[in-house]
C-alpha cells in the first residue's frame, strides 16, 4: 500500500495517530477484558489446558491489583484504558500467520544496508523484502545449524505445543510471576507470540540469535513473551529488533521477557525498540543469574507515548555479573521512564548500569533504578552511571537512583551528569565545516556510541538512523 | 592567494550590550604570519570568534571580507569575478570553514564517542561538499539536496562520489600525524576527550593541516605547552604556511612561541582596537616592556 509507504516517512505524530485509528475502526468487538476473551485467545492458539489455566489465574490477579499510583514522578497513565484497548488484540491474533507490512521499510534504511554492503540474503531478510520466501530460507539454514547442537529457537506459541515441559517449568513461574505487577499479570493473561530460546549445556551460539526474521513472517503481538533458557556453561546473544511496530498499530504494548542464566553461562539480550507515539509501553523483563553467570542487557528505547521499562537481574549465585546499557530518547509529548533493577543476593556479585537519555522538544526522560544488596552479599560491587543530554530548555530529565544496601562490605558507586547539548560543542564542529544539523547528529551519535558498539552493525546503523529520523524536524 | 580583511569591526556580546570590539582593522594574506598580542580582555579571542562566526557575538558595524584567487581551488578552477569576495558575516560558520577559514581553539570541545578519524573525515568531506554548493548555488545550478543523514554517521559506508574514502583518508591522516609527531593511536581516540592540554593543541594544528585552510586563526595555541610540545606545535604551524601557504593569525600573550613561529607582522590590541602594528621587533619590545608603553604611546596615558 503506497499510502503506507508515504506514511512511514511521516514524522508528524498526529498524522500517524490518525492513520492508526482509521485502520482499526472496522474492528470493534469483544470489548472488555473478560474470561471469554482469554478463552478465545487460548482456543485460537490451540493451547493445552495448563496454559489456559495460567492465563485465567493471571487474569484474576490482574483484576485484583490496583494500577500503580504511588511512584514518585511516575508517568501519567490516566489516558490508558485497558478495557478500551483489549478489543484490538483480536485482530492482531488473527494476523499472526503472516503480516507483511514489514516489506515496506523506509528506503533510507535499505540504502544504509546497501552502503554497508550487507549480503543480499541478509539484507532481504532484514529489510523484509520477500519476507515470505528468502528470509525463510535464511532462517531455516540457521535453524538447522542450531538444532544439531540441541539449540531450540522458535515462536513462543509453538514452544507451548512442542516443548511443554521446559515451558511449564519456566513460563512465568519463578522469574516473572503474574503477581509481580499489574502489567505482568495482564501480560500473563493475554500474551501472544514472542520467542523461545533454549541453549543446552556448554553450547555457544556464535552468532546472535535474532528475532527480526521470525517477526517478519509471524507478525508481532502486542503482548509477546520471550523466554530464554541458557544452561550451564552456555553462551548466547539474543537480539530483538522492534522497529516494525513503529509502522504498526499498538496502543498498549506489554511484553514479558524471562531469562534464565545457568552456572557459568553468558546471555546478552539486546533490543532496539521504536513504538508508535500513541503506545503505552509497559514491560516486565527479568533475568535470574546462577553462580558465575553473566547477564547483559543492551536496550534502546524510542517512540511510545509512555514507556515504563526497568530490566531486572537477580544475581542469585555467587560471583554472578550483570551489565545494563540503556538509551532512551524522548520527544514532544513523550515520557520515557526507564532504568534498571539489580538484586545482589549472593556474595562476590557485581553489576554495572550505564544509562543514557536524550530529551528534546519538551520530552521527558527519567532514569529510575534500584540496586539492592542483600545482607550477606559480601564483596558485592555496583557502579551506576546516568548521563542525560537535553536539546532545549523545555525538555526535562530526571534521575531517581535507589540504593538499598543491607551489607556493609560492598563497593557502591553512582554518578550522574545532566547537560544541555553544548553550544560550544556545536560551534566547534561547525567551525570545522559541519552544518548545524550534522553537528548535532554527530554529538548524539557519539553520546550513544557505548550502545551502538555493543550491537551488530546493522542494528547499530538502524539505531543511529532511527535517532536521526527522530531528530529531524526538531533541528535547524 | 586569499586575503582576510577586517575593517572597522565592531562587535558586542549578543545577549547584552557589552561592547568588545570597537573598530578592528586587520588584513591577513595567505603565506603570512601575523601575531595578535595584547592584555587579557583586549578583544583578541573575540576577534577570532567573530571571524569564525560564533553565535555569542553580534557584529554591529564593519565587515569581515575574504578575497579568493583561483589557485585557492586548484589550478584548473577559475573563480567567477563575483565570487572572489565573500562577506563572511553573511555566512554560517560551516560555510566560512568551507571557504577556508579555520579557528584553532584555546579550549577545544571534547566530544565523546566520536573518533578522530570519523570526525576529521566527516569534516573534510563536509567542507568539500559545502564548497561545491557555495560555488554552484551562485551559478544557479541545481544543487542536489545532500542531507541523507549518512555523512555524519560513524557507521558510514563507502565514499560517495567526490568524497574522500576511508582508506584514502587513513593515509592522509597518518602522514599528517607523523609530521606532527603524534602517536597513531590518536586516530581512534575520541575527539579531544581525555587529551592533555598539549595534545589538544597538537590536535588543533593537525586539523588545520588536514582541512588546509587559506587563513588559520590560532587562539593562544601556545598556552599550557611545555617546551618540547611548543616546538612540535610551532613546526606544525610553520608547515601550514610553508607547505600549504596558509595565512596565520597567531593570537598570543607571549613572545615565547614567536621564537619558533616568526611573524611577519605583529599587532597589539588594546580595548577592542589594534593600537599598534609593526614587525617582529615589536613583539620583543612588548616582552621587555609590557603593554603600558603602547597605551602611553597611543593614548598619551598610562
Amino acid at each position: 500500500m503506497s499510502s503506507d509507504q508515504d506514511h512511514l516517512k511521516e514524522t508528524d505524530t498526529e498524522a500517524r495517530f490518525e492513520f492508526k485509528k482509521e485502520e482499526n475502526s472496522a474492528v470493534k468487538s469483544d470489548k472488555g477484558l473478560t474470561e471469554e476473551v482469554i478463552r478465545m485467545i487460548s482456543e485460537d492458539k490451540d493451547e493445552p489446558d495448563w496454559m489456559l489455566e495460567r492465563r485465567l489465574r493471571a487474569l484474576e490477579q490482574y483484576q485484583n491489583m490496583p494500577m500503580p499510583s504511588d511512584w514518585p514522578g511516575m508517568p501519567d497513565l490516566s489516558e490508558l484504558d485497558v478495557e478500551e484497548i483489549i478489543p484490538y488484540i483480536r485482530p492482531d491474533v488473527d494476523k499472526r500467520e503472516g503480516v507483511d507490512d514489514w516489506t515496506e521499510l523506509p528506503d533510507e534504511i535499505k540504502d544504509t544496508f546497501d552502503k554497508l554492503g550487507i549480503p543480499e540474503a541478509e539484507k532481504n531478510a532484514l529489510s523484509g523484502v520477500g519476507a515470505q520466501y528468502e528470509s525463510e530460507v535464511v532462517y531455516q539454514n540457521m535453524q538447522e545449524q542450531w538444532e544439531e547442537k540441541g539449540v531450540i529457537f522458535c515462536n513462543m506459541d509453538e514452544a507451548v505445543r512442542e516443548h511443554p515441559e521446559l515451558v511449564k517449568e519456566h513460563f512465568m513461574t519463578t522469574c516473572v510471576p503474574p503477581s509481580d505487577n499489574k502489567f505482568a499479570a495482564l501480560h500473563g493473561a493475554v500474551w501472544s507470540g514472542g520467542s523461545f530460546v533454549y541453549v543446552p549445556e556448554d553450547v555457544t551460539v556464535e552468532m546472535p540469535v535474532q528475532a527480526y526474521f521470525r517477526m517478519n513472517s509471524e507478525g508481532m503481538g502486542q503482548f509477546e513473551h520471550t523466554l530464554i533458557i541458557a544452561e550451564e556453561g552456555s553462551e548466547v546473544h539474543y537480539i530483538e529488533g522492534c522497529s516494525a511496530p513503529k509502522y504498526g498499530t499498538h496502543n498498549l504494548h506489554s511484553g514479558g521477557v524471562e531469562v534464565f542464566v545457568g552456572e557459568d553461562a553468558h546471555v546478552q539480550y539486546s533490543t532496539v525498540q521504536n513504538w508508535s507515539k500513541n503506545t503505552f509501553n509497559l514491560n516486565t523483563k527479568r533475568a535470574i543469574c546462577e553462580e558465575n553467570g553473566t547477564m547483559e542487557w543492551v536496550s534502546g528505547s524510542m517512540g511510545s507515548k509512555v514507556t515504563m521499562l526497568y530490566p531486572c537481574t537477580i544475581l542469585k549465585g555467587r560471583g554472578s555479573t550483570d551489565t545494563h546499557i540503556t538509551i532512551a530518547l524522548a520527544g514532544e509529548g513523550q515520557d520515557i521512564d526507564t532504568g534498571a533493577k539489580v538484586y545482589h543476593n549472593a556474595p562476590d556479585t557485581s553489576s554495572t548500569i550505564e544509562s543514557k537519555s536524550i530529551s528534546k522538544d519538551g520530552g521527558r526522560t527519567n532514569y529510575r533504578g534500584l540496586v539492592h544488596i542483600a545482607d550477606g552479599a559480601e564483596n558485592a560491587s555496583t557502579a551506576v552511571e546516568c548521563d542525560a543530554l537535553m536539546f532545549d530548555n523545555e525538555s526535562t530529565s530526571d534521575t531517581m537512583p535507589y540504593m538499598e544496601i543491607e551489607e556493609s562490605k560492598v563497593d557502591v558507586a553512582h554518578e550522574a551528569t545532566v547537560g544541555k547539548i553544548g553550544d560550544e560543542d556545536i560551534f566547534y564542529l561547525q567551525s570545522r565545516g559541519l552544518d548545524d544539523d550534522d553537528a548535532k547528529k554527530m554529538i548524539v551519535a557519539g553520546f550513544i556510541e557505548p550502545i551502538t558498539e555493543e550491537l551488530p552493525i546493522e542494528y547499530a546503523v538502524e539505531l543511529n538512523r532511527l535517532i536521526e529520523l527522530e531528530m529531524e524536524g526538531s533541528l535547524g | 592567494m586569499a586575503r582576510l580583511e577586517l575593517s572597522n569591526l565592531h562587535a558586542e556580546v549578543a545577549e547584552g550590550d557589552e561592547k568588545i570590539l570597537e573598530g578592528v582593522d586587520l588584513e591577513v594574506e595567505s603565506g603570512e604570519i601575523h601575531a595578535l598580542m595584547g592584555p587579557n580582555g583586549s578583544g583578541k579571542s573575540t576577534t577570532a570568534k567573530v571571524i569564525a562566526g560564533h553565535p555569542a557575538y553580534e557584529v554591529t558595524e564593519g565587515e569581515v571580507l575574504l578575497h579568493l584567487e583561483d589557485e585557492e581551488f586548484g589550478e584548473d578552477i577559475e573563480i567567477d569575478e563575483d565570487q572572489r569576495t565573500w562577506n563572511l558575516l553573511d555566512l554560517e560558520p560551516n560555510e566560512r570553514a568551507a571557504l577556508g577559514i579555520f579557528l584553532g581553539f584555546q579550549y577545544p570541545a571534547e566530544i565523546e564517542g566520536v573518533t578522530m578519524t570519523n570526525f576529521l573525515r566527516t569534516a573534510l568531506n563536509a567542507k568539500i561538499e559545502e564548497r561545491e554548493e557555495l560555488f554552484e548555488e551562485e551559478e544557479g545550478e541545481d544543487v542536489e539536496e545532500e542531507d541523507e543523514g549518512f555523512e555524519s554517521s560513524p557507521m558510514e559506508g563507502p565514499a560517495d562520489e567526490g568524497e574522500v574514502g576511508v582508506a584514502e583518508f587513513q593515509q592522509i591522516l597518518q602522514e599528517k600525524m607523523e609530521q606532527l609527531d603524534m602517536d597513531e593511536k590518536f586516530a581512534q581516540r575520541y575527539l579531544n576527550a581525555g587529551f592533555s592540554g598539549g595534545e589538544k593543541k597538537q590536535n588543533e594544528v593537525l586539523q588545520a593541516a588536514i582541512l588546509e585552510p587559506s587563513v588559520a586563526v590560532l587562539d593562544e595555541i601556545d598556552s599550557g605547552l611545555d617546551i618540547d610540545r611548543l616546538q612540535d606545535v610551532s613546526e606544525g604551524i610553520n608547515a601550514l604556511r610553508d607547505e600549504q601557504g596558509t595565512g596565520i593569525l597567531q593570537i598570543t600573550h607571549y613572545q615565547r612561541i614567536l621564537d619558533y613561529v616568526e611573524p611577519d607582522h605583529v599587532h597589539v590590541m588594546l580595548d577592542g582596537q589594534i593600537a599598534k602594528s609593526g614587525g617582529p621587533e615589536l613583539a620583543e619590545k612588548l616582552e621587555d616592556k609590557g603593554y603600558d608603553w603602547v597605551r602611553e604611546d597611543v593614548y598619551g596615558t598610562a
